[in-house]
C-alpha cells in the first residue's frame, strides 16, 4: 500500500498536462477519478487515525463522566448516574478545588514568569554575544532531561533531612525548611523547577522564530530612529505572530498537563495537587473509579480547550478582516 | 515522486503532534507497564523433583517483589516447592508500586496462574467482582498449618478461601538498644510512662518519635493503633467497613489522643519519606519509631542486633488487656482461569508450610511465617518476639489501606484527610470528621 500510496502521489504527466491546458476551468476538472482516489487516502488514512484516537477516547471520557464503572467486567455494568460525579466533585471531593488552584498558578507563573524570561534570554542570545553557544546549551539542557528525572533532582535539592539547600542553610545555622512538605511552600518549590526547564524550551523555540526574522526589517527600524526596545516591541513581535502563537498553546499545554513532578515527588498529595494527577489516581490506580476520573479529565479538557479555542478563533477573525 | 515522500512525512509529522498534543490534555499521562519478562527459575531446570509427583507440570507465578533481596526469596521459596512438589514454574516480576496500580486490568487479562497479594479487604474486592479462583480444597490440607485469625484473613465475603497467606509483620514502636541503655530508658508499658519517656528523650535533646508521612499510608499505622487501644479493634474494622460513622465522638477522641502524640513527634513529617524518618532513627537522632517491623531494613546490617521493639503502649481503656495491633499479611493467590490448577493448587499447598516460608525469609529477620511454626529454632530474637507480640494480641487488623476500600483508602480519600490533620492538628474535629464521612458517603456503592 506504501509504495502505491507514494508511487502515485506524484503528479502524472498527463494530470500535468490536463492542468496546463485547463487552467482557466473550474477545478474540479483537474481531478483524474485516480486523483481523488488517492486524495481519499490520503485524507481518510490521518482523519481515521485522528478521529480513532482522538475523538472517540474523548466522547468517550465524556460519556464515562456521567457514570460509576470500577473498571472490572463488561460494560453492562456501568451504570449511568447523571451529573452525581460532578456534583460529588465540586462538593465533596477534597482535592478537586486545590487542584485547580494549583494548575491555575502553575498557568500563571508559566505565563507571566517563564515564558516572558525564555523570550528575554532568546532575544539576547540572537545579539550573537560571546559565548552564545554555551549559553544556549547550558539554557537548553534541561528540556533534554524528563521531567521525571528534574523531580529527583528537585527532591535532592529540597528534602528536609538530606537535601542540599538545607545542608547549607544547617551549616550556617539555619533551621531547616520543609521545601516539599509545606503545603504553602512545595508549589512554589516545584515552580522553580518546571520554569526551569519550561525557560529552555520557549528559548529555543524563540530563537529559531528569531534567526527566521528578516534582518532588513530590523535596518529599516534603526534607520528611521527606533530604539532596541522599539524595534523589538514594534517590529519584530508583530512579525513573529507565528511563533508567538505557538509559544502561547505550548505555555497553556505544559501547564495543564503538568503531571510528573507532583507525581514524583508526592503522588500529587499535600499541596502539589494537580487536575493531571487526580484523573490518574482514580483511572490507573487501585481505586479505579474509572466514571469519577473520566469526570476530572472533562474538566481539565475543559480547561485546556477552552481558553485556546477563544484565542485562536479571535485571531482568525482578526486575520479576516 | 521524490518531492511528495517528505510532504507525506511531514503530515503525519504534524497529525501525530496534534493527536499527542490534545490526548496530552484530555487524559493527563499513563505511565508505561514496567513489567519483566518471566525469568525461568533456573533450579526448575537443575533439581530433579525429589517426590513423584512430575506428572502435575508446570504454572506460572507473578511476583511483585521487585528489589533484589525480596525477589531472591521468592525464588528460594519456589525452588523448595518445586524440589518438593516437581511442578516448576517461572516467575515474572512486575514493580510493586506499579503492580499494586494495575492489579485490576491486569487480574481480568490473561494473568499467570498464581499472583503475590494481600489479605483483607484487598482481598475481598477483586474476590467480590469474580476475579480470583477459591481454594477451599487446598485449604482443608493446610488449614492445621494456620491461626484462626490467617485462616479468616484469607476469606472472600461468601466465605470461600481465596489466599495462602506466607508472611506477616507487626507494627511497633522500634528502639535502639544502646541507645536506651546509654541513657537510662526503661520501656514504656503506659501512656503516662510514655509521654514521662518522651518528655526527658526532649530534655535530652532527642527527637522522642521519628515520623514521615510523605509517603501518605505511614500516618495510617498511628490512626489504626489509637483507634485500636482506644476503642477497639471490632470498632476498628467495623468504622473500615463502613459499618460505624467517622463521626461518632469515639473517632474524634483518636484524633485528639494523636494530636498529643504528634507535640513527640518529629516536626514537619510530609515533607519526609518513611525511609528518611527511619534514617533519623537509626542515626540516634529520633529515639524510637512507630512503624513495621521492616523499618529495620534502614539501619546499618551491624547494627541489626542493636534493634529492639515493644508493642504500642496501653491507653488506659477497657481494651488494654486486647493489644490489638496492625500486622498485614502478604499472600498468594488463584488467578479466575489458572492454565494448570492441579499443579498451581500443589504449589499454592507447598507455599502454606512453614518450611517454605523459612525458605522465603531465609536472613529476612524482619518478618515471620504466617504459618505456625513449631521448631523456631531457626528465629533470630528479633523473630521470637514478633511471634510472640502478634500471638499475645486479641485483635489482628491487616492495616487500614488493606481493610477499607481502596478508593476510599488512596490518595483521593484517607491519603489526604489524614494529611489535612496532621497539617492542622487543633482544628475543629467535628467539621473534620464530618468531611471523612462526607468522603466515604461519596463512594459509588460497591
Amino acid at each position: 500500500m506504501t509504495s502505491d500510496v507514494s508511487g502515485s502521489a506524484a503528479p502524472t504527466p498527463s494530470g500535468v498536462g490536463a492542468a496546463a491546458a485547463s487552467k482557466q476551468k473550474g477545478r474540479s476538472l483537474l481531478l483524474t477519478r485516480r486523483d481523488k482516489w488517492i486524495l481519499a487516502l490520503l485524507l481518510g488514512i490521518p482523519a481515521f487515525v485522528h478521529i480513532f484516537l482522538v475523538w472517540v477516547p474523548t466522547f468517550a471520557s465524556i460519556v464515562l463522566s456521567f457514570t460509576s464503572w470500577n473498571g472490572i467486567g463488561g460494560l453492562d455494568r456501568i451504570k449511568f448516574v447523571g451529573i452525581d460525579n460532578y456534583r460529588v466533585l465540586v462538593t465533596t471531593y477534597p482535592p478537586f478545588w486545590p487542584a485547580i488552584q494549583h494548575n491555575l498558578i502553575w498557568l500563571g507563573v508559566f505565563m507571566l514568569i517563564a515564558t516572558p524570561v525564555g523570550i528575554f534570554f532568546a532575544v539576547l542570545l540572537d545579539k550573537e554575544i560571546r559565548g552564545t553557544r554555551f549559553y544556549q546549551g547550558a539554557l537548553y539542557l534541561p528540556v533534554v532531561l524528563s521531567l521525571a528525572i528534574i523531580g529527583f533532582i528537585a527532591q535532592l535539592f529540597l528534602s528536609t533531612d538530606q537535601g542540599l539547600i538545607n545542608g547549607v542553610l544547617a551549616s550556617l545555622g539555619v533551621k531547616p525548611v520543609d521545601w516539599l512538605g509545606n503545603s504553602s511552600l512545595n508549589l512554589w518549590a516545584v515552580l522553580i523547577f518546571a520554569s526551569w526547564r519550561q525557560v529552555g524550551y520557549v528559548m529555543i523555540l524563540y530563537l529559531a522564530g528569531l534567526k527566521g526574522v528578516d534582518p532588513t526589517l530590523r535596518e529599516a527600524a534603526k534607520v528611521d530612529g527606533a530604539t532596541e526596545t522599539q524595534t523589538f516591541f514594534r517590529v519584530v513581535f508583530p512579525v513573529m505572530r507565528p511563533i508567538n502563537i505557538v509559544v502561547l498553546v505550548i505555555t497553556v499545554i505544559e501547564s495543564l498537563r503538568a503531571f510528573d513532578l507532583a507525581f514524583i515527588i508526592n503522588r500529587g498529595l499535600n499541596g502539589l495537587e494537580l487536575l493531571s494527577v487526580l484523573v490518574t489516581n482514580n483511572i490507573i490506580g487501585e481505586a479505579s473509579r474509572i466514571g469519577f476520573g473520566s469526570a476530572i479529565a472533562v474538566v481539565l479538557l475543559v480547561v485546556a480547550v477552552g481558553p485556546i479555542i477563544v484565542y485562536l478563533s479571535r485571531t482568525l477573525r482578526e486575520e479576516a478582516r | 515522486m521524490s518531492m511528495s515522500k517528505p510532504r507525506l512525512g511531514r503530515g503525519l509529522v504534524a497529525l501525530v503532534a496534534v493527536a499527542l498534543v490534545v490526548t496530552a490534555c484530555s487524559s493527563g499521562a499513563s505511565p508505561a507497564p514496567a513489567t519483566q519478562a518471566p525469568a525461568e527459575s533456573q533450579a526448575a531446570a537443575t533439581q530433579a523433583p525429589a517426590e513423584s509427583q512430575a506428572a502435575l507440570g508446570a504454572t506460572t507465578i507473578r511476583s511483585n517483589e521487585h528489589e533484589p533481596v525480596p525477589a531472591a526469596s521468592v525464588k528460594a521459596m519456589v525452588d523448595y516447592c518445586t524440589a518438593k512438589t516437581g511442578v516448576t514454574a517461572p516467575v515474572a516480576i512486575t514493580n510493586h508500586n506499579d503492580f499494586q496500580d494495575q492489579f485490576n486490568t491486569f487480574m481480568q487479562g490473561t494473568p499467570e496462574d498464581i499472583v503475590k497479594w494481600f489479605t483483607g479487604e484487598r482481598l475481598r474486592f477483586p474476590a467480590r467482582n469474580g476475579l480470583l479462583t477459591p481454594i477451599d480444597d487446598v485449604w482443608q490440607t493446610i488449614a492445621a498449618n494456620y491461626t484462626e485469625g490467617m485462616a479468616k484473613a484469607s476469606q472472600g465475603d461468601d466465605g470461600m478461601k481465596y489466599a495462602v497467606p506466607i508472611v506477616s509483620y507487626p507494627w511497633v514502636v522500634l528502639y535502639r538498644k544502646s541507645l536506651f541503655a546509654e541513657k537510662g530508658y526503661t520501656v514504656p508499658k503506659t501512656w503516662d510512662e510514655f509521654v514521662a519517656l518522651a518528655q526527658k528523650m526532649q530534655a535530652d535533646g532527642l527527637i522522642p518519635l521519628a515520623f514521615g508521612d510523605k509517603d501518605g499510608w505511614p500516618a495510617m499505622g498511628t490512626f489504626d493503633i489509637l483507634n485500636m487501644r482506644l476503642n477497639g479493634n471490632k470498632f476498628h474494622l467495623d468504622l473500615l467497613a463502613g459499618n460505624e460513622k467517622w463521626t461518632d465522638p469515639k473517632v474524634q477522641a483518636v484524633f485528639k489522643k494523636w494530636a498529643e502524640l504528634l507535640t513527640y513527634a518529629q516536626p514537619d513529617p510530609l515533607g519526609r519519606t518513611w525511609q528518611e524518618a527511619a534514617q533519623a532513627w537509626a542515626n540516634n537522632k529520633a529515639a524510637m519509631y512507630f512503624l513495621g517491623t521492616f523499618a529495620s531494613q534502614q539501619v546499618a546490617p551491624e547494627n541489626l542486633d542493636d534493634v529492639d521493639f515493644f508493642p504500642f503502649p496501653t491507653l488506659g481503656t477497657e481494651w488494654d488487656s486486647e493489644m490489638g495491633i496492625d500486622a498485614p499479611v502478604d499472600a498468594w493467590i488463584l488467578s479466575k482461569a489458572p492454565k494448570n490448577l492441579p499443579a498451581a493448587e500443589a504449589m499454592l499447598a507447598c507455599f502454606a508450610t512453614p518450611e517454605a516460608q523459612l525458605a522465603f525469609l531465609g536472613k529476612d529477620q524482619s518478618q515471620i511465617p504466617a504459618a505456625k511454626v513449631t521448631d523456631t529454632s531457626a528465629f533470630t530474637p528479633q523473630q521470637m518476639k514478633m511471634a510472640e507480640i502478634i500471638g499475645a494480641s486479641g485483635g489482628v487488623a491487616q492495616f487500614l489501606d488493606r481493610d477499607t476500600r481502596s478508593d476510599f483508602a488512596g490518595a483521593q480519600g484517607m491519603q489526604t484527610l489524614l494529611q489535612d490533620f496532621i497539617k492542622n492538628p487543633s482544628q475543629d474535629l467535628a467539621a473534620y470528621t464530618a468531611k471523612i464521612q462526607g468522603v466515604y458517603d461519596s463512594l459509588p456503592p460497591q
